[in-house]
């Protein structure tokens, strides 16, 4: 079942799955920014799948840093859509994939939750906010034969990236698929996709705070 | 140019020449038409992988395409496939193959999209029974920039059907396109290569193999004398014995850097030809290979332009009708192997008298040839304009798709239904190469 906001995209990528042998891809239309309407929504995919073996959360905005340095409402809707809305589905999905014993949550996060950048910390705070949640999820429920995976994508040429000029760091999202199913397949718990942005955030990581505040990043 | 000229953010198959636009990916079809400024145009270009400037536009908006790589719906009883204009030949295989079904049109490179497939109206080694690509496209979607869908077929616009077909891209966007397949039972091709030595036996081969599904042949653009016009004749057809169909190898090379300018030079390439003609000891070699090897061995390596250097490449295709036949293309021969600005990549082939359906498309009935060359200041644009001049003599035409330096009086010479094509133009779509063979924006 696929969830997004807009009605002919989720048609179009819903064709593409059937065409490419899926056996069904139902369609389910919603702002997931709006919390109360996530319990009907994943107790309707719970009842039309039968079962519910993986969740995909990738939504998630940008969002204008330098509007929300200035306006608290903006920096809190980028914390509503990134976290909170987010921490709306997990807690639902967490709690059903305990009880059925199994299951995986495949959440995308980012490399910006890493470290806080003058350049984009409130998009890096709701995913590092994002990172803490998940590591404590995983702890509670890895035991119950959950696997809770934490996905850091670097620069990926999406529409939320179109504006940004692409350099030789950018990814296609089919690179960037691959890697989210292989880890997927392995069980892992954290994956940076592509592989070197494991390296790159390990060093970014050993930066030490009295350097990384004069950096401009 | 300047050698340190900056690289424009995107870039022809050849390299050259370098134009900068703004580039504007599309990920939905809703996405277009785009919110623009007013008075700059547009293009909507793919993978890139036309040579020169047709799929460029200086100071303008590209739209690409490689993100509408959905598919609509398939029916496995007719093979007739409905795709998104960005799908890639190479995603096609990859869905298609595994169920049997194969492309009915493939060019020597499968990392090209259905709309640039259908722009350039794009031909292969099966032309002389086939014809070109847009006969395989019963039907398609042209968005114009203000906003307007046509559904384009043989009974429905046809006349936009037609303009769209070959019309580089000019008319609008195509969103999306159906692509009629053909039945496989196997991924192997039976083939057989010959060896040659003189356009003659090339003629004599190519009419011999007029039943033969795919045909196509190298020919050896250096070695002179009693070696002139040697080469080697490849045939193949699906071979009809069931066998495997699983999904493909993935290309395993990538040219990671740019060969210096010294790199291919008239004795190396010479040396590559003579190796490659005697590599097949026999005259006659036949054998059972994967698809692959046989439509695409170049995509083997990633990024194969970087063998030209920085400087990029510079290719050239004509076709020369029948009638002139074979005085045309010796004469192109000569002039080539006379500049000693060598190619190891030439390719020969009879197109049949397959009607082409677009307005613009290039093939006609005669004998093609086509191949790169080095960017050599000047040397290589004199060649090519004489290689135009002789062309032009012979009452052929030259492939806009492959194009970065015909003359304006050619191209109007080539193609004088230029200015009827033009009433088909969306007024908000231009491309450097139509801007330079009329003078028009």
């Amino acid at each position: 079942m696929l969830v997004a906001r807009n009605p002919d995209r989720l048609t179009a990528v819903a064709q593409d799955l059937l065409t490419r042998g899926a056996l069904a891809a139902e369609t389910w239309v919603m702002d997931l920014d709006n919390t109360s309407a996530h319990e009907e929504m994943l107790a309707t995919a719970a009842e039309r799948l039968g079962r519910i073996d993986l969740a995909l959360i990738a939504h998630g905005v940008l969002g204008d840093q330098q509007a929300a340095e200035a306006d608290f409402e903006i920096a809190a809707a980028i914390l509503h859509t990134n976290f909170t809305s987010t921490v709306s589905l997990l807690t639902w999905l967490g709690n059903y994939f305990q009880a059925q014993r199994g299951g995986t949550l495949a959440v995308i996060s980012s490399v910006a939750g890493d470290r806080g950048r003058k350049s984009n910390y409130v998009y890096g705070a709701s995913k590092g906010a994002l990172n803490i949640f998940l590591e404590g999820l995983r702890n509670r429920i890895d035991r119950d034969g959950v696997q809770v995976l934490t996905i850091k994508p670097g620069f990926v040429a999406t529409p939320m990236t179109a504006h940004v000029p692409q350099n030789r760091l950018f990814a296609s999202p089919d690179e960037v698929a691959h890697g989210i199913l292989r880890a997927i397949e392995r069980r892992r718990d954290v994956v940076y996709v592509p592989w070197f942005w494991a390296g790159i955030m390990l060093l970014v990581r050993a930066i030490p705070g009295f350097r990384f505040k004069k950096m401009n990043m | 140019m300047s050698p340190r000229q900056a690289r424009p953010q995107f870039e022809s198959w050849g390299r050259y020449p370098r134009l900068s636009a703004e580039v504007l990916p599309l990920f939905w079809r809703e996405d277009f038409p785009p919110a623009r400024a007013s008075g700059t145009k547009m293009l909507a270009v793919g993978m890139g992988r036309s040579y020169g400037d047709v799929c460029l536009l200086q100071n303008g908006t590209l739209l690409r395409t490689p993100n509408l790589d959905r598919l609509i719906s398939f029916d496995s009883e007719t093979g007739l496939l409905r795709c998104e204009a960005g799908v890639t030949l190479a995603e096609i295989l990859d869905f298609a193959v595994p169920r049997g079904w194969f492309l009915p049109v493939s060019p020597g490179t499968k990392y090209v999209t259905v709309g640039g497939a259908i722009a350039n109206d794009i031909h292969g080694k099966n032309h002389h029974l086939a014809g070109t690509f847009g006969r395989h496209t019963p039907c398609f979607e042209l968005v114009r920039s203000d906003g307007t869908q046509l559904l384009c077929s043989a009974t429905q616009n046809p006349q936009w059907y037609a303009a769209t077909v070959g019309g580089m891209g000019l008319t609008g966007l195509i969103s999306w396109a159906e692509v009629q397949m053909c039945p496989i039972v196997s991924r192997r091709i039976r083939y057989r290569s010959t060896r040659f030595v003189g356009l003659e036996e090339f003629t004599a081969l190519s009419q011999a193999s007029k039943r033969v599904e795919y045909s196509v042949a190298w020919i050896d653009c250096v070695a002179q004398g009693r070696n002139f016009a040697r080469g080697i004749f490849i045939q193949g057809e699906h071979d009809s014995n069931p066998g495997p169909l699983a999904p493909s190898p993935k290309p395993m090379l990538t040219l990671p850097f740019d060969l210096p300018p010294f790199a291919l030079n008239s004795s190396s390439v010479g040396a590559f030809n003579t190796l490659y003609y005697h590599k097949q000891l026999g005259k006659q070699r036949t054998g059972l290979v994967d698809y692959e090897p046989f439509f695409y061995p170049l995509d083997r390596i990633l990024q194969w332009n970087r063998l030209y250097g920085r400087e990029g490449l510079l290719q050239f295709q004509c076709v020369l009708p029948w009638e002139s036949d074979p005085m045309g293309m010796i004469q192109v021969l000569k002039a080539i192997t006379a500049s000693g600005l060598a190619s190891f990549l030439a390719v020969i082939k009879v197109f049949g008298d397959v009607a082409s359906p677009g307005m613009m498309s290039f093939p006609m009935p005669g004998i093609t040839l086509a191949l790169d060359f080095p960017i050599r200041r000047e040397v290589s644009f004199d060649l090519l304009d004489r290689l135009a001049a002789i062309t032009a003599e012979f009452g052929g035409r030259m492939y806009p798709a492959k194009d970065a330096c015909m003359s304006a009086p050619h191209f109007q010479q080539f193609y004088p239904q230029w200015q009827d094509f033009s009433a088909f133009i969306d007024p908000a779509f231009s491309s450097s190469f139509w801007q330079r063979v009329t003078g028009l924006d």
